[in-house]
């Protein structure tokens, strides 16, 4: 994991007395409210329905179990015992109080971690793969890169007052984890095919929103090295010509839009070759300098198979369930990573107590090398668990109650908060995703029915993903009551597909059987082994449709 | 309006000419559209000779009328509205190294930024000055003394430091390793 030298960890402190004094400043009238307003966006704090909302970074959604602890005592200390995980990796405290914000902030930076650019009209905390530096399929890891993004990002002179907000994404591997096309730049690391050099592909434009948009390739191959003068001429062309009339049209994907990809193209290389790109980027050794924090944990050398697994597994059947399900391959033999669901069943998706924060952070520190991953679908991930330990780590997390075997099936659902904590939101989400989490609870017909995403947000804002969710959810609200529309065959991954609407709204009590209608078109028509979205890609939205007409 | 640079408050050296005004005495900075008609005169009079630049102005376009031009002020119609960074940087980059001022209602706390992106200084109404004394200024600008961004700010960014701290440390390797 990276950790701050001297100078990163002076700047988070002076970001900390700079937003204190912000406070202050705004509670004896020097600031106004509207002047404050973006000065604690950009410090992760919101104002919502009840309460003030502090979301705090984790960048690329590693985290350490000591940190995850800090956040405990924060969830403790100053909220209602609990946080909420969100899609982009972060961490949300709902009831904070604005004077105790400063000292949060400062619990925080003692142990590395800030709410710098966790909201605001600026680049955001970056993401990337949860299963960064572990899967099979990875070029290279993206953490390094992304921890460079995360620096150069920071409180950036020129990029501090965009016309919207800006999300970056990086993944290193083949398969996309890290939705990069429904981001504002995706990044993938890849091999040059004719020189085997690495660089960037560089996508542009894709974004969730009202207007949802799959991300254009601005670049096929970026050599490593320039990577933030490339960076700094994209931003510079979508400061100086985003929209600023319309804060719907201001994302840089309607400007990639409304000009077309070519012209946005040739915008931005025009910029990067008016820039002294030497003066810019971060020279190798600071590249390494930070690679080398993202080193291999000391693995031990062990066999491929564990024949404590095998023994376990047959005498366990749950725990043969937790395995198919929330076990994934790791790149080094006898490993493996673990994701830990925050889903379970009747429950509010990404929440978590300090007391399962705590639990947490002690399994990381038994059999994870005290490392931890939040994932975009809001669960949690132990990356290097050796299997030899996977029963006894399970044993421990159904202790917990946190051995919830649905990664990736249909009760894995993604939600943002909705209007149960939202101001903008439209219509709950939280509700629907309980009231589907029970109609599908039992495991067995998880199993059966296969991966299945679905997501749901509370407003046509989009934080519940539901444009890429294979079933997607949207809260709407009219005449003062909520309805929800449903999308089908969206797609996160490196296939990106927005959903098709199903049909007309429905009302919240007829969500779930809406969605057992669409599970049974897919259980009826699918061919052997096919997962959900391969057969509503084969046969369409029409057999669907026929079920509600 | 109040014109404040790094040291604080300062002394505004050039009169402000609106587009339909005649031309005053003195060193005065001109609305675009009066440069190419009006900003000989000055010139020939002796006088320095500033141009003011709407956020929306193309560099291409506008770069041929600057050559003569000692101050470049940039409109921010708002504070929120970051274009007249990206602008300063631009005329940076293609090496204007006149005055460059950013010109509307920038509070304490963009400092930095406007330092950062190349201004020099900041004009900014009385309103905001009234509710945010010079103080705040330098205050803002002490709080935050560190920045990761080459090629931006004053002083070594870190970056730059950290390579520095290298170059240092692998000098003194070497003066160790070297026989006495």
């Amino acid at each position: 994991m990276y950790r701050y030298d001297e100078f990163d960890a002076r700047f988070v402190r002076e970001r900390v007395r700079e937003f204190r004094t912000q406070v202050e400043r705004r509670l004896d009238g020097s600031l106004t409210e509207d002047e404050f307003k973006p000065l604690r966006l950009q410090n992760g704090l919101y104002l919502q329905l009840h309460a003030y909302m502090l979301r705090i970074a984790i960048p690329y959604g590693t985290l350490s179990s000591r940190q995850l602890r800090q956040l405990a005592l924060i969830a403790d200390r100053y909220d209602r015992g609990y946080g909420h995980f969100t899609t982009r990796q972060n961490l949300q405290f709902n009831w904070p109080k604005l004077k105790d914000v400063p000292d949060i902030l400062d619990l925080l930076a003692d142990v590395e971690m800030h709410a710098i650019q966790t909201s605001g009209n600026c680049i955001r905390n970056v993401t990337a793969d949860h299963f960064a530096g572990v899967a099979a399929d990875e070029v290279e890891d993206p953490r390094p890169t992304a921890e460079l993004i995360r620096q150069w990002s920071s409180l950036h002179p020129e990029f501090s007052f965009l016309p919207r907000k800006f999300k970056i994404a990086v993944t290193g591997a083949e398969h996309d984890r890290a939705a990069i096309k429904a981001h504002d730049i995706g990044l993938r690391i890849l091999r040059h095919p004719g020189t085997g050099e690495i660089g960037y592909e560089v996508i542009v434009g894709g974004g969730l929103g009202r207007t949802p948009m799959i991300g254009k390739v601005v670049r096929e191959f970026l050599p490593k090295p320039d990577l933030l003068s490339f960076l700094e001429a994209i931003m510079r062309v979508y400061n100086l010509e985003g929209r600023r009339d319309n804060k719907f049209k201001a994302r840089v994907k309607i400007l990639v839009h409304e000009i077309g990809a070519e012209e946005f193209r040739r915008r931005v290389e025009e910029e990067f070759a008016a820039l002294d790109g030497p003066s810019v980027n971060a020279d190798p050794e600071e590249v390494r300098r930070i690679a080398a924090y993202f080193a291999p944990p000391p693995y031990e050398e062990l066999p491929e198979r564990s024949v404590k697994l095998s023994i376990a597994q047959a005498a366990h059947r749950d725990f043969a369930r937790f395995v198919e399900t929330n076990v994934s391959a790791h790149r080094v033999p006898g490993y493996a990573a673990v994701t830990i669901s925050l889903k379970p069943i009747g429950g509010v998706p990404g929440d978590a107590t300090s007391e399962q924060m705590r639990i947490i952070a002690e399994l990381a520190d038994r059999h994870s090398f005290g490392e931890l991953r939040v994932t975009h679908m809001q669960n949690l991930v132990l990356a290097h668990v050796r299997k030899d330990e996977l029963f006894a780590l399970w044993e421990a997390l159904d202790a917990a109650e946190l051995a919830t075997a649905n990664a990736s099936l249909v009760t894995d659902i993604i939600s943002c908060p909705g209007l149960d904590y939202c101001s903008l939101a439209t219509a709950r989400s939280i509700p629907i995703a309980q009231s589907l989490s029970r109609r599908f609870a039992d495991g067995a017909r998880q199993r059966e029915i296969g991966p299945l995403g679905i997501k749901i947000s509370g407003c046509i804002n989009a934080c519940g993903h539901h444009h890429i969710g294979n079933i997607g959810i949207l809260g709407l609200e009219k005449n003062g009551a909520e309805y929800y529309q449903l999308t089908l065959g969206g797609d996160a991954t490196e296939k990106a597909a927005l959903g098709e609407r199903l049909g007309p709204g429905l009302a919240a009590e007829e969500v779930p059987d809406a969605v057992e209608k669409i599970v049974n078109v897919y259980l009826e028509k699918r061919a052997a082994g096919e997962e959900f979205i391969a057969t509503y890609r084969r046969i369409g939205i029409a057999p669907f449709r026929q079920m509600f007409e | 309006m109040a014109l404040i640079d790094a040291s604080g408050l300062k002394e505004d050296g050039f009169t402000r000419v609106a587009e339909s005004a005649a031309l005053p005495a003195g060193d005065m900075i001109l609305p675009l559209g009066k440069i190419s008609a009006d900003g000989p005169e000055v010139l020939a009079r002796g006088d320095r000779l500033g141009v003011h630049l709407p956020n929306t102005a193309k560099l291409d376009e506008v770069w041929p009328l600057l050559d003569d031009v000692a101050l470049i002020s940039i409109e921010f119609p708002s504070f929120a509205d970051g274009r007249g960074f990206s602008l300063a940087r631009q005329l940076r980059q293609r090496g204007y190294r006149g005055q460059l001022r950013a010109f509307g209602p920038l509070i304490a706390d963009q400092l930095r930024h406007a330092l950062g992106c190349g201004f020099d200084e900041v004009e900014t109404p009385e309103a905001v000055i009234a509710r945010q004394p010079i103080s705040q200024w330098g205050a803002a600008l002490r709080t935050i003394t560190l920045h990761y961004q080459r090629g931006t700010g004053r002083g070594l960014s870190i970056l730059d430091r950290r390579r520095a701290a290298r170059e240092a440390s692998h000098e003194q390797r070497l003066a160790h390793a070297l026989p006495a």
